[in-house]
This record gives C-alpha cells, sequence and structure tokens, in this order.
C-alpha cells in the first residue's frame, strides 16, 4: 500500500501514472454520487491514484444541468410505479436513464498537467468505449455534434462529465450491456428525439457478461489514458 | 486593493464559447482562492471554475444561462490585503505563495484561470502525506480487480486452475472466437493486455508466428481441454436467469382481443417471473384464533371512531408480525450474492389492492409503533395508493410483506416472495368456526373466529423448522394480546 502511495504522488513528476478499478456492483445513484464527491476531494488532495469506478444502478432518471423537464415522459405517479427515481445530477447533459444491465463508469481522474483539455476527454471517452465494443466485435462509432457513442443511429453508450476544480473529473459513460431497453421510453435520452437506444447485448443477439465488459473497459482506459499499471 | 478580473476560461482547444450555469457565490461574498466560484457548462460538461484569487466577489458581469466566448469577463473579484488571513478561509492553501500578482492569469498564455493548478508551480508542491492517514481516508471499497480475481477456480478436470491460468485464459470474446478458431490453447500464448491477458494483437502475432514455424507434433491432448464455452461461469449464469423476461406468444384466434400489456401490469409480470425464478419457494400454513383480538376490536370501536381510525385485523396482523420479526432476523432479511443481508430496519409491506393493479406501500419501522400508530399508517398509505398519491419513498423498502387475500373471502393464499425479501404472510378469510377446546379439563365445542394464514419463503435462507417457529410465535403473539393492550 505504501508503494502505490508513492506512486501516485510520483505521478507528476515521472510516467508512472496509475489507475485503481473498483467494481461496486449494484449501487443507488445518491450513494455514487456521495462516493464520487469524496473520492473528488482525495484525487485533489493526491492521496488516491486515477480511479475508475464501475458499476451499476437501480432504475433512475438523472437530470444533467441543460437538463429539461419535458423529456422526463413519464409523470410522477407512473414514475414512482415503475420504481425509478428522479435525481439531479450535477453533470452536463440532459435526461438520462440508468438501470441494471447498464454499465456504468465513473472515471475520477485528475486531468492535469497534459490533458486539460474538455474536449479531448470526451473524446477520449469515446475512444475507451469504442475500443471495449471492438473487443466484442461490436463496430461503434462517433456522430459528429452528438457526444456518446453509436451503433448505426442508435445510442449504446452516453456520455456527462463534471470537471471540478483541479481538472478533477467526476461523471463519465454509461454502456447499454443489457439493459431493459423500454425503460428508456420514460424519458428523451440526451434531449435527442429522433433516435433510438440501443445496448450489446441486442446487437450481439444475446446474453453478454457485465464482468468481462468491465475487463474490457478497464483494458481501453489504460491503453488510451496511457496507464503504466492498474493499482 | 485590486481588481481582478474573472475571465471565461479556455476548458479545451476547440471550445469557444461556455454557459454559466450557476453562481455558487454571490456579489458580497469572501471568496478563498481556488474556491469554487461558479459552474459553466459546454456540451456534456459541467465545470467548476475556482476563484483565481481570494478576497471578496464584487460584481457579476455575466448571469446565469447566459452563453458567452472565452476570455469575456464574467466577474471582477476585490483582493484586499490579509483578506486570505480572515478565519473562514477553510485549509489554507498550499504555500503557493499568495503575493497579488494581479496580471498573472493573463501573463500565462491559455492555461489562465482554470481549475487551481495552473496556478502551482509543477511537481514538488503536492503535499506527500504519511502512510497511514491515507489508508484511513480511502473508502471502504471492494479490492481493486487484479486482487478480485485471484481466487482459484475449479477446471472441468478436476483441476484447481490457478490464478495465472485464468487470467490468461479471460480475454474478450473476440480473442477467444480466434482462438476457437485457430484451434489455439490461449494459456500458451504471452499477454500483454491488462493483467496479463491475451489481446487480439497477441493471438494474431502468435497466429503468424506458428504459421511461420515448422509444424510441431503438438502436445497430444491439451488443446481440446481448453474450457472456453463449456463452463459457465456463475456471474454469468445469473446474467442469462436475470437476463430480460421473455413471455412466451400464443396464437390468438378469431373472437380473441389482443392488448397490449400497459407498463405497470408489464412491469408486473417481470417481477413475479423473477421473483418466483429466483427464490425456491416453500409456504407453511397454520390457523389463529381471532376470537380475542375481535373481542378488543368490539370494545374500543367507538373509542376509535371518536378518534377517526379504523384499527383492523390487518394493523393486527403487522403488529404481530412486526414484533415477531424482532426475534427472526433470518426472515428480515435477504441472500445478497455470496452474502445474507440481516436488514436493519423493519419496513411491512402491506399489499393494497388497486382493481386493477395492487400496490404495496411500506410502513416503516413498524416494529416501533403500537398498533392504533400502525392502523393510522396504513389507513393513510392506503387511501394515498387509491388516489395515486404515494411517495416512491413510501413504496420502497419493504423487508417483510403482508398480503390479505382473506379480505375478498379467501380461504388462503400461496403468495410469491417480492424480490429482496425473505418471506411474505398471507392472511386468509376471518370466518365463524366450530373448535374442539380444552374447558377446565373438558373437550367443548366452541364458535370461534379463526383464520388460516400462509408464509411463503425463500427456502434459500429460512428453513422450515424456522418459518414454523415464526408461525408459531406469530400465533402466540396474536391469540395473547393482552385485553388492556390498547
Amino acid at each position: 500500500m505504501a508503494s502505490r502511495q508513492s506512486d501516485s504522488t510520483r505521478r507528476d513528476a515521472g510516467p508512472a501514472r496509475l489507475l485503481e478499478v473498483q467494481r461496486l456492483g449494484l449501487v443507488p445513484y445518491g450513494v455514487a454520487l456521495q462516493l464520487q464527491a469524496r473520492l473528488v476531494e482525495q484525487r485533489r488532495a493526491g492521496l488516491v491514484p486515477d480511479q475508475l469506478l464501475l458499476l451499476e444502478h437501480p432504475h433512475v432518471i438523472t437530470l444533467g444541468s441543460s437538463a429539461r423537464q419535458e423529456h422526463v415522459l413519464v409523470d410522477e405517479t407512473e414514475r414512482r410505479l415503475l420504481g425509478i427515481e428522479l435525481h439531479e445530477a450535477g453533470r452536463g447533459g440532459d435526461v438520462t436513464y440508468h438501470g441494471p444491465g447498464q454499465l456504468v463508469g465513473y472515471p475520477i481522474l485528475d486531468l492535469k498537467p497534459d490533458r486539460c483539455d474538455l474536449h479531448r476527454y470526451m473524446r477520449d471517452l469515446e475512444e475507451v468505449l469504442l475500443r471495449a465494443l471492438a473487443a466484442f466485435a461490436i463496430r461503434a462509432r462517433r456522430r459528429a455534434g452528438f457526444t456518446g457513442v453509436w451503433v448505426d443511429h442508435q445510442k449504446i453508450a452516453a456520455i456527462g462529465v463534471r470537471v471540478s476544480s483541479g481538472w478533477i473529473t467526476s461523471h463519465g459513460f454509461a454502456l447499454n450491456v443489457a439493459p431493459r431497453l423500454e425503460y428508456f421510453g420514460a424519458i428523451v435520452p440526451c434531449g435527442i428525439t429522433d433516435h433510438g437506444v440501443t445496448s450489446m447485448a441486442r446487437v450481439l443477439g444475446g446474453p453478454v457478461s457485465l464482468a468481462e465488459v468491465a475487463d474490457a473497459l478497464a483494458e481501453s482506459m489504460l491503453q488510451v489514458f496511457d496507464y503504466g499499471s492498474i493499482a | 486593493m485590486a481588481r481582478i478580473d474573472v475571465p471565461m476560461p479556455q476548458m479545451g482547444e476547440s471550445i469557444a464559447e461556455g454557459t454559466v450555469s450557476k453562481w455558487l457565490k454571490q456579489v458580497g461574498d469572501a471568496v478563498a482562492r481556488d474556491e469554487p466560484l461558479l459552474e459553466i457548462s459546454t456540451d456534456k460538461v459541467d465545470a467548476e471554475i475556482p476563484a483565481p484569487a481570494a478576497g471578496t466577489l464584487a460584481e457579476i458581469v455575466v448571469g446565469e444561462g447566459k452563453t458567452v466566448e472565452v476570455g469575456t469577463v464574467l466577474a471582477y473579484i476585490e483582493t484586499e490585503k490579509g483578506a486570505a488571513a480572515k478565519p473562514e478561509a477553510k485549509a489554507p492553501a498550499p504555500p503557493t505563495a499568495e503575493a497579488p500578482k494581479p496580471e498573472a492569469p493573463k501573463g500565462e498564455p491559455k492555461v489562465a484561470p482554470p481549475p487551481a493548478a495552473a496556478a502551482q508551480p509543477p511537481a514538488p508542491a503536492r503535499p506527500v502525506r504519511e502512510a497511514a492517514p491515507v489508508e484511513a481516508a480511502r473508502p471502504a471499497a471492494r479490492p481493486a480487480v487484479v486482487a478480485a480475481r485471484a481466487e482459484p477456480e475449479p477446471r472441468g478436470d478436476g483441476r484447481t486452475e490457478t490464478a495465472e491460468e485464468r487470467l490468461r485464459r479471460r480475454s474478450t470474446p473476440l480473442v477467444r472466437r480466434i482462438a476457437a478458431e485457430h484451434g489455439v490453447d490461449l494459456t500458451e500464448i504471452e499477454g500483454t493486455g491488462y493483467a496479463g491477458r491475451v489481446t487480439k494483437q497477441d493471438i494474431l502475432s502468435y497466429l503468424e508466428q506458428r504459421a511461420r514455424a515448422p509444424v510441431v507434433p503438438a502436445r497430444a491432448a491439451a488443446p481440446a481441454a481448453a474450457p472456453v464455452e463449456g463452463v459457465i461461469l456463475a456471474d454469468h449464469f445469473w446474467e442469462i436467469f436475470h437476463g430480460q423476461v421473455r413471455h412466451p406468444e400464443f396464437p390468438a384466434r378469431p373472437a380473441d382481443r389482443l392488448e397490449p400489456m400497459d407498463r405497470i401490469r408489464r412491469l408486473t409480470a417481470d417481477h413475479m417471473v423473477r421473483a418466483k425464478r429466483v427464490a425456491p419457494h416453500v409456504h407453511s400454513f397454520i390457523e389463529v384464533d381471532f376470537t380475542q383480538i375481535d373481542r378488543i376490536r368490539q370494545k374500543n370501536r367507538s373509542k376509535w371512531e371518536q378518534q377517526g381510525v379504523k384499527v383492523s385485523y390487518t394493523a393486527f396482523v403487522a403488529w404481530a408480525a412486526a414484533q415477531t420479526l424482532l426475534e427472526f432476523p433470518r426472515v428480515n432479511a435477504t441472500i445478497s450474492g455470496e452474502s445474507v443481508l440481516f436488514r436493519g430496519e423493519i419496513n411491512v409491506g402491506i399489499a393494497v389492492d388497486l382493481d386493477p393493479g395492487l400496490i404495496v406501500p411500506v410502513v416503516r419501522n413498524a416494529d416501533e409503533l403500537n398498533v392504533v400508530g400502525i392502523a393510522k399508517r396504513i389507513n393513510d398509505l392506503a387511501q394515498r395508493a387509491r388516489e395515486r398519491k404515494l411517495k416512491p419513498e413510501e413504496i420502497q423498502g419493504a423487508t417483510f410483506s403482508i398480503t390479505n387475500p382473506g379480505v375478498l373471502g379467501t380461504l388462503v393464499g400461496m403468495p410469491i416472495i417480492p424480490e429482496g425479501t425473505a418471506a411474505i404472510l398471507g392472511t386468509g378469510a376471518i370466518e365463524k368456526k366450530p373448535v374442539v377446546m380444552e374447558l377446565d379439563g373438558t373437550d367443548v365445542i366452541a364458535i370461534r373466529k379463526r383464520a388460516l394464514f400462509s408464509l411463503g419463503y425463500d427456502h434459500r435462507l429460512v428453513d422450515g423448522a424456522d418459518a414454523a417457529r415464526f408461525l408459531a410465535r406469530l400465533k402466540h403473539v396474536l391469540e395473547g394480546f393482552p385485553e388492556d393492550g390498547i
């Protein structure tokens, strides 16, 4: 443990970038928000290395800073009966749905000194997702002007990010591995009305292991962000 | 005293503008250096902008919701000597030379004021803390990937696969497909990927090499044993099991009517299938004598009416169940992964018929309420359930449930255990019945009010004897309800 600490504090000076991957299972949205806030503080203080949290949320609709109420399509009663929570997210973007079967990744990274560019960060996250999907022989792509990752004209992964004081990132991406797609009917995803959503399970026509997708994501984070090793 | 600009920062090379989404400080507020001052948003990103210097927020130029170009002045901060020394300044900013350098931000080309570090000296400034407090501060999270993978896993051939072999074998499906097509045993390949796993590149260069190398007679039995597709890992198994519920379709006949399920029906349908798939259901029954409780209800009816509360049999049952659960933590628990999750609260879900549809509002901390208290909660929840006015938290978090098919005359039911709980109690119709009882040593036939109860329980967690003890205790609590207990 002591050596890990020295690795992470050395990071600014040398090449030893370190990523710690935490697999947390099913985590309520509010709990994940608190955990992220704590890790952002700790990352800023240099107490922990860069983090990648991989988890699932119970059904929840989250509102980004540019969210429009009319993009939540269910009324409150219906939402409650469906057991879907509603949360302000404190990230960029519009309305998003999260639920079981969707793999959510929250990278808590210090972008200093050489990655202080928000657009680059989002393109990098897209790259992570594209590579992970390629490992499953899914050919996905970017679409100019629409952050996220797409298969044909359907969204397979959404991105919404927050950068806190000190270039510390939180929030991140949500990859549809095998979620119940009909729940997306409760929202207009990211305010984009004319395109649907899809999932890896649908594209591949069979079950997909969340654990394997998590492995692939950790691996492509390693490549794209150029980490020396995983803690 | 100096007036410092707070410009819209350049947050990325291709970012030309930003929207002020929220001012975190108001005019007149004191700000510490690097303290978050406002939030801006661009595209899919929210970013906190820290104060470039300590002082007082003197003027806000760009209001919330406005979009401006990079470099536009958003606000002004008045710095004053000694401002940073004010007691409210939190963790006294690291020794980053607090000397007011008004022009500093403009001096540095494009990394101007954004997030703190721009102003910090490059490397050594970061304080290196001691190891012990670090450990304490770390969140109690699961161990990282590598550790999680270390356990050996039994292999098909009976011998235990080493962690290393398993890591190598665990490669992406694409790589596995290539391996299967070419009859390659992945453990033979030196992986360069994450945790030593075999990447696509690895296997392609391996194949290329193999093609060039002279054909070696190859170890006889080996490759066939590669347990790639045959073994279903536990997590994979559960994923298939939990996967989207598919309801079989049936051909419609001419006079039939096909009506799509509404969302609530669909949800209920899926929940019931999943609940029953996962938990092995067992039901046990017991007959409960309600004569005593009936007497108590008669006696107090007018008093309760004056208080405007209707105390149903269900209120007594919920109270007794909560008290009994205190003694049976295993019935107030659930299996979660490889563990048993004992619930810290006793929250009793009460099924309410909406006709059509059903909802299960929750009486929280039912063990802390008396019978009348529970009755009030149930009346309130049931009323608002019918008016569709329940709050989300009022239908979540049940640790045990009660359903009352008896209210419609049913003898008793065998209810399905809601996901994430260990048991559900079904209460049958309360009816007058002739019962053989012993009175002063003589057998007599008496007319008593009786009902059948059924307890549906998850047999993974609750054994038959547990359930029997639970039901016997519940019966005892209900039948022995003290006359003056209200």
